[in-house]
């Protein structure tokens, strides 16, 4: 399968374009890389991939077809700051579980330790959180992965250990993945292609 | 060099209530010692979780009110305590905080950047600071009239870091001040970082990122689990041979350049008996499981490792 973005251009409001004729396209199977300066519209591009911003020019298909809005949407976004993405007031259980019920299997995967389920977001770091964040995104309906700097705040080993679980079950799921970061030597490591920002936005 | 924040056997715990009125203290920092001379950059590298942002929050006195502090903290020589605490922040000693979420919602970012002021001068004079300041993060005139939800990430970190500069501190404590940047900014916070420290300021850098450690820091201390496990002369940390403790080794051949090297586990949530990286440390012995080891001074190196006290025992 094909995730198309075709000629997409924005605006949040008349004074500044963020977003001028954006063409891309991941393959299943495959991880690409986007890499960029911060404001340059980078997370905003996403979001419009993941399909939280509607009122943009331009396309966004897998395999030619538009993407339905009605059922669970086969593109998922993972954020930067999975504190902000969960309810503070529901148990990590609960957070888990909102989009499908993981196996054990792949909670192992991910380290997830069961004594985290009991506990509410606030008592969780920031790498425990977004091993969370990227279970719920891995409903078996996912295609797609926009990864938008899920390890921008981890420590390095917790990195590796994020990124491999990922890329290991996305190539066995034939999910595809677009990975957005600053950091250069991790998207040469990770990536099987890396696009420049700047060379896409025609701005 | 004279000191400017000494940290002695600092521990911070959490009560919780579970199940109705039952209570369980949850302990996230121990026995934590570390010095800030001045002129001299200190990083705090550790894994996410490790209770780091915690350690600048008790220094500025604003944790929340079920911790539990014990230890000393004291700034140029006098003891900080809660009083002192609030008349020192923002002023002497300023915070860089880690989350963009302590940015306020409604409040315009060039405002927050000024802050408090006493009158209508001092707010014109800190007016021009800010404008500086913000000029020199290529936030243009635009940024100043913004409110948080209108900066990307990158931005939003660019305000942040200018509320700590525009107070003119003599002790920065830069909670994570880089992820999210884009290269070009990352070098300009390490260049102002750098130049506090030649101004004769003390900067107390907490981070996970290692090339930013590497590139501002003298010394390094390494953050595990809530313990201080390592603290070593920043160039020390290029190689995994030059440092010593197996989770730091883990952690500098787990770098992209190193060759993403996989190491499992993760750090332990509930205070452990022995070691806290006894579960996944590949050198361990026996004792560590039980036995905790104190942090001790090996050639220099400040460890908590019983293999580094075992051959200095033997010697």
């Amino acid at each position: 399968m094909e995730l198309k973005v075709e000629n997409v251009s924005f605006s949040y409001n008349k004074k500044r374009q963020i977003l001028k004729d954006v063409s891309l396209s991941v393959s299943s199977n495959s991880v690409v890389g986007l890499i960029g300066d911060s404001g340059s519209g980078k997370s905003t591009l996403c979001k419009i991939i993941a399909g939280y911003i509607s009122n943009y020019k331009g396309s966004v298909t897998i395999d030619g077809e538009k993407i339905p809005d009605k059922d669970y949407y086969p593109v998922q976004l993972i954020f930067q700051h999975p504190e902000k993405t969960m309810n503070p007031k529901w148990k990590m259980k609960k957070v888990l579980n909102e989009s499908w019920t993981p196996s054990q299997e792949l909670k192992d995967t991910f380290g997830l330790k069961e004594n985290w389920l009991n506990r509410w977001p606030s008592e969780l770091s920031g790498g425990e959180l977004q091993r969370f964040s990227i279970i719920r995104a891995l409903n078996p309906k996912t295609k797609f992965i926009i990864a938008d700097e899920i390890s921008t705040m981890l420590d390095a080993v917790t990195q590796v250990q994020i990124w491999q679980s990922l890329i290991n079950h996305c190539k066995a799921n034939n999910i595809g993945i677009l990975a957005v970061s600053h950091d250069i030597d991790l998207l040469n490591i990770i990536c099987d292609d890396i696009l420049y920002f700047k060379d896409i936005n025609n701005l | 060099m004279e000191k400017l924040l000494e940290v002695k056997n600092l521990s911070i715990s959490f009560t919780q209530y579970v199940q109705g009125l039952n209570r369980h203290d949850l302990r996230v920092i121990s026995d934590l010692t570390i010095d800030v001379n001045s002129s001299e950059i200190v990083a705090v590298l550790g894994s996410s979780g490790s209770g780091k942002s915690l350690l600048a929050h008790s220094i500025l006195g604003i944790l929340p009110y079920n911790a539990h502090v014990t230890g000393e903290i004291k700034y140029n020589g006098k003891t900080l305590n809660q009083e002192l605490k609030e008349e020192l922040r923002g002023k002497e000693i300023c915070l860089i905080p880690q989350s963009v979420n302590f940015l306020d919602p409604l409040m315009k970012v060039s405002e927050q950047a000024i802050g408090e002021c006493k009158d209508d001068d001092e707010h014109k004079e800190k007016k021009i600071r800010q404008r500086e300041i913000f000029d020199k993060y290529g936030l243009d005139e635009s940024v100043d009239d913004m409110y948080p939800f209108e900066l990307s990430g990158g931005m939003a970190r660019k305000v942040l870091l200018s509320t700590a500069l525009v107070g003119n501190p003599n002790l920065l404590i830069a909670d994570e001040p880089t992820p999210g940047l884009d290269a070009k900014s990352v070098e300009e916070t390490i260049q102002d970082i750098i130049n506090l420290k030649k101004e004769g300021k003390g900067v107390l850098l907490i981070t996970h990122e290692i090339n930013v450690a590497l590139k501002t820091a003298d010394k390094i201390a390494i953050f595990y689990s809530g313990y201080v496990i390592e603290i070593n002369k920043a160039e020390n940390f290029n190689s995994a041979d030059t440092v010593l403790h197996p989770y730091t080794k883990a952690l500098i051949n787990a770098l992209p350049v190193n060759g993403f090297k996989f190491t499992d586990g993760v750090q332990p949530l509930e205070e452990t008996l022995g070691c806290p990286y006894w579960e996944n440390c590949p050198d361990r012995f026996d004792k560590c499981e039980n036995h905790k080891p104190d942090l001790v001074n090996h050639d220099g190196i400040m460890i908590r490792c019983f293999k580094y006290e075992e051959a200095d025992n033997g010697a």
